[in-house]
């Protein structure tokens, strides 16, 4: 009699005998053909800007070898996947185009972000009730949707051209692009920042205070500007809270 | 939130590209079914919609993850999961399937057949139990569409659905697609397998799409409109049964709002002629 663990390493493992007891046996292909195409569908539909800029052929085999490399770890397939950018990036026929990684590292954000939980963005005027004093000091809660992908590559561009969503010119792959992430509402929103710009959203997701990640930003590129860059943030709907300004000489 | 009760008229299956439509329009629609896996999110427009189409329509929770039927422990995790939900949506329905579909913490995103066998009876029947238990409530459990049979079966699937429904005390969710795409492919009468079943334990009836491959093999593909022979198989139980629940599932190649709208309305005919015929 199959026991399921036999019939488990069958489905994934497209050499392995069918497993006896079944009838009619070949009629197992079904459920091999059920679990493997159904897996590279939900990374199709997760990864649709990868699948457009290698082509249907491409992505199935590519696809074909990660689920039964990574199969799925929960019945909650909105999460499978998060390993495929990685997986690209190692994948030698994939060599050519290093531009491929960063494109699903994205595509993971926005999915991310589509899912994430709900928070009320907070309008920039919640700023002016802090002191000027303290302002160096405040720390930005952010959206929980918000993420944020660093790429040598002109990931936005790449990926607002490979979903329908910008135009299909040459994109000049020599261009770095900063992707931020973000659903403050409804819609995911893909906006593309300056060196300066990325630096300091990193900086306020990595906690740091105003002050702080304004000077990350300066380090990144000279001449950043503060007050532009806050405007632009709050007016994204990026910032849901204001933090208790930093105590210095505090930390344990 | 309008009442969750599921009332004995014809629902559809939700999709997403739909919801606009559905909530402008506010169209007649009996109530909803949605797969729970696919709002285990935490937030963002999954659950947005699904808030708004609740409070005009009622719901039906329709599991396709929690692996019933494997040998393992259920996964007391997704059981979480799926009680939160419920606590959120109240559906007026909760139900699962006669499959597994996880083992030793992989997921296969499909519905696996097992042997009916005294052993795998029991297991089926604790399971149930455990979810039943989880949830504070009773659940329909689905009959599967077959590709293949095991040697080591011993019971018929009609009476293996009827003992796991006397011992848990669940309902049953009669699939007569899956019944007629089961009768094709393993070689017997879809009306002899409804005669043999256990009618009275329905609480759900489901209807779909089937394709047919090359060879005659039926896969229960929910990729087009209900065939006629299974619209025959649900005026069958209808006359035998009386009004219930009838969803109608479109979840590949999902057309247009109006297609999908007309399936309900053919449904909702067959319930309307079933009610005048036992009524006269």
């Amino acid at each position: 009699m199959p026991a399921q663990a036999e019939l488990a390493a069958a489905l994934l493992q497209a050499d392995r005998p069918v497993p006896p007891g079944l009838l009619p046996p070949a009629r197992f292909g079904v459920h091999r053909n059920n679990v493997v195409a159904g897996l590279i569908e939900a990374l199709g539909a997760a990864y649709p800007a990868v699948r457009s800029l290698v082509g249907e052929a491409f992505f199935k085999a590519a696809a074909g070898l990660f689920v039964r490399q990574e199969p799925p770890q929960s019945p909650v397939l909105i999460d499978y996947g998060s390993g495929f950018p990685d997986f690209l990036e190692s994948f030698p026929p994939a060599a050519g185009l290093p531009y491929l990684a960063p494109v699903a590292r994205l595509e993971r954000a926005w999915l991310a972000a589509f899912n994430a939980a709900e928070a009320t963005p907070l309008p920039i005027a919640a700023l002016g009730r802090v002191a000027e004093a303290e302002l160096d000091r405040v720390r930005l809660a952010l959206h929980p949707s918000l993420r944020l992908v660093v790429s040598r590559f002109p990931i936005v561009a790449l990926w607002a051209a490979n979903t329908g969503r910008g135009p299909h010119e040459a994109v000049d792959l020599g261009r770095a692009e900063a992707a931020l992430v973000v659903r403050p509402a409804e819609l995911v929103m893909v906006e593309s920042l300056t060196p300066g710009m990325a630096a300091f959203v990193g900086a306020l997701a990595d906690g740091l205070d105003l002050g702080a990640a304004a000077g990350a930003a300066m380090r990144a590129k000279a001449g950043f500007a503060l007050g532009p860059a806050l405007g632009r943030l709050f007016s994204l709907g990026a910032v849901v809270g204001l933090g208790q300004p930093s105590c210095d000489g505090d930390d344990p | 939130m309008i009442a969750a009760t599921i009332p004995g008229a014809s629902g559809l299956g939700l999709k997403s590209r739909h919801c606009a439509e559905i909530l402008a329009g506010k169209p007649q629609v009996g109530w909803f079914e949605v797969h729970p896996e696919n709002y285990m999110g935490e937030g963002g427009p999954p659950h947005r919609q699904l808030a708004a189409i609740r409070r005009d329509y009622p719901l039906s929770l329709h599991g396709v993850g929690l692996s019933i039927g494997g040998e393992g422990p259920l996964d007391e995790a997704h059981l979480a999961r799926l009680k939160s939900l419920v606590e959120r949506y109240e559906p007026g329905l909760v139900s699962e399937h006669l499959a597994w579909s996880s083992h030793e913490g992989i997921y296969f995103n499909d519905l696996l057949p097992l042997p009916y066998t005294e052993a795998t009876l029991a297991r089926v029947v604790e399971h149930v139990d455990r979810l039943q238990e989880a949830l504070g409530r009773s659940i329909q459990l689905e009959n599967p569409s077959s590709y293949l049979a095991f040697e080591e079966s011993t019971l018929a699937e009609p009476d293996f659905l009827a003992e796991i429904a006397r011992r848990s005390g669940c309902g049953l969710l009669l699939d007569l697609n899956n019944v007629f795409v089961s009768a094709q492919n393993l070689g017997f009468a879809p009306q002899s397998y409804i005669d043999s079943f256990p009618l009275t334990k329905v609480g759900e009836i489901h209807l779909g799409g089937h394709a047919a491959e090359p060879d005659g093999l039926l896969v229960d593909a929910h990729d087009r409109a209900v065939a006629d022979p299974v619209w025959a198989l649900l005026v069958l139980v209808l006359r035998r049964t009386g009004a219930l629940p009838v969803l109608v599932e479109w979840d590949n190649d999902v057309p247009e709002w109006p297609v999908l709208h007309r399936e309900a309305v053919l449904a909702q005919r067959f319930l309307d002629d079933c009610r005048h015929a036992r009524a006269s």
